[in-house]
């Protein structure tokens, strides 16, 4: 992986590198039609580079951001798990095309003294929206480096005064067959659950996120909001947020619930508890090519220094 | 029966290039980077799909000719089964070298602990043996036994539809449609099997010996 200082990554700059792709892909578009093989499929070509979607408004920088390379938008836009868009990576950027995500609001109830809904919009003009680079660890062994857009958790939790009780926070995607394709199959517990300790929710890292690449999410990457838990696997990073909920018990989560001695409910990045399937040492950075090999998976994806004291004194190979 | 040779050869022939068809894509796709964010995946992925679907469709050609009565499908027979082959070589050899890195250690630990990689190792080394042994002078040499070693081909196929499955983490679809397809093609061959386990079980009881299996003048055709 490329390394850079951080302080030389730019939004500007990103963005630049995917115009000059944008030509790369324009070329190889030609050449595909002139063989008469294949078309580059259509919403793979439209979600190639940013420039779609609503820049989001007051964009701050933000000390996190992670010393490496990020991953191009194409690749960040066209390889998602979004089960309830339905299967395979490339999926969810055809079929999410059309969702519509206005108007949105997010519920929230449980154990806290003012509990009640917000709209998207004032998600996006209440709190500070900041660029975060962060790392993604799938579950599966691979990964990249997402610029997201979003605000800390804790500063929207706190507003609903969570009491004493509120040991727990759930999360719940929008549950609903017509919109969401996928979920007339029971291929998952829907609607798909997340969960958070309190503590790991109140986490400066663990953010609400807004945006991609500067702009709102695209649809296959979970607009409107979604979860972002950067030390932990992907599927805790819940997609298109509808309910939060604060809770005294430990929830039941989906892919937990589904294959529980495969995907724990603390799901930390861990390079030395394997998936009983395969070993979770090593991971594949997206975009890389066909030659790139894979990385060296870190304790906490790399944000050990921010995250393992919440965990200090646990044992992490029987919560995994 | 000049023209029937005739035509054998030419069915051969545009066998050979369309099984040689999903080989020139994958490479297409490779050299033009068409194979998305994890190509190494995509090329595992398709090379895995097309060694099952060939494998599959190798063990159809039996019952078909039996349901069709066309006697020259068993003569596309061997060049499918080579191709099922080829493509599971090819599957393996970019899990070995583009997906592993040629790290013996973690390739060690993945055969010998990863029950799909087990048994997907297996079916490769099964086929190996088969395509091995799949020239006329072997088949000769072998004589009798030759049929036998290439029921072997089953357990190929069943080792194949259970690594996918066993590998798959919510969508079953494409798995369980292969499972399907291998389940109907053993039911052609229920009784047989039948007869192979119980004399199996029956060698390895040591209660009764019963005399080797002879192969039909079908499976000698080819």
């Amino acid at each position: 992986m490329l390394i850079r200082k951080a302080s030389a990554i730019r939004p500007s700059e990103i963005t630049s590198q995917s115009v000059y792709n944008q030509r790369r892909e324009f070329l190889k578009s030609g050449i595909y039609a002139f063989a008469g093989l294949a078309m580059p499929d259509l919403a793979l070509a439209l979600a190639d580079k940013p420039g779609k979607l609503k820049p989001i408004a007051n964009l701050h920088p933000s000390k996190y951001r992670v010393d490496a390379e990020v991953t191009d938008y194409k690749w960040i836009t066209t390889y998602n798990n979004f089960t309830e868009f339905g299967h395979g990576k490339a999926t969810p950027a055809k079929t999410a095309r059309k969702f519509k995500t206005t108007p949105w609001s997010v519920e929230v109830d449980g154990e806290c003294e003012k509990p009640g809904t917000i709209d998207v919009e004032d998600l996006l003009s209440k709190f500070t929206q900041e660029e975060r680079i962060y790392r993604f660890r799938c579950v599966e062994a691979w990964s990249m480096v997402v610029p997201w857009v979003g605000f800390p958790l804790g500063d929207l939790l706190k507003r609903f005064k969570p009491t004493s009780k509120a040991k727990y926070v759930v999360f719940e995607t929008l549950h609903d067959p017509k919109r969401m394709p996928n979920q007339r199959y029971p291929v998952l517990d829907w609607p798909y659950r997340e969960g958070l300790r309190m503590d790991e929710a109140m986490h400066p890292l663990a953010i609400l996120g807004t945006g991609l690449y500067g702009e709102l999410l695209p649809n296959q990457n979970g607009a409107p909001i979604r979860l972002v838990v950067p030390w932990k696997y992907g599927f805790k990073s819940i997609k298109s947020i509808v309910k939060i909920s604060f809770s005294e018990q430990q929830p039941p989560t989906t892919w937990n619930g589904k294959a529980p001695d495969e995907y724990g409910f603390y799901a930390n990045v861990n390079p030395k508890v394997d998936h009983p399937r395969w070993s979770q040492a090593k991971h594949r950075v997206l975009g890389g090519g066909i030659f790139s090999g894979r990385e060296k998976t870190r304790m906490f994806n790399g944000y050990a220094d921010e995250v393992a004291s919440l965990y200090r004194g646990m044992n992490l190979k029987k919560n995994y | 029966m000049k023209a029937v040779n005739n035509n054998i050869v030419v069915a051969k022939l545009l066998l050979f290039l369309l099984c040689l068809l999903p080989m020139l894509l994958l490479l297409w796709d490779a050299v033009q980077q068409q194979l998305g964010a994890n190509p190494v995946e995509a090329l595992l992925l398709r090379s895995g799909d097309w060694s099952i679907r060939l494998l599959l469709i190798t063990l159809a050609i039996s019952p078909l000719r039996k349901m069709t009565g066309w006697g020259w499908l068993l003569r596309l027979r061997r060049m499918l089964g080579l191709y099922a082959f080829f493509y599971t070589l090819l599957h393996f050899t970019i899990y070995l070298g583009l997906d592993r890195g040629l790290s013996w250690m973690e390739i060690r630990v993945d055969i010998l602990e990863r029950p799909y990689i087990t048994l997907g190792f297996a079916a490769f080394l099964i086929l190996l043996a088969l395509a091995a042994t799949s020239t006329k002078s072997m088949m000769r040499r072998l004589g009798k036994h030759w049929a036998a070693l290439h029921q072997w081909g089953y357990a190929a196929g069943l080792f194949g539809v259970i690594h996918y499955l066993w590998l798959v983490k919510a969508d079953y679809r494409e798995p369980l449609f292969y499972a399907v397809i291998f389940l109907i093609l053993m039911l052609f061959r229920a009784g047989k099997i039948k007869k192979r386990l119980q004399r199996g079980f029956a060698l390895y009881s040591g209660k009764e010996r019963k005399p080797g299996f002879t192969p039909s003048r079908s499976q000698l055709s080819e």
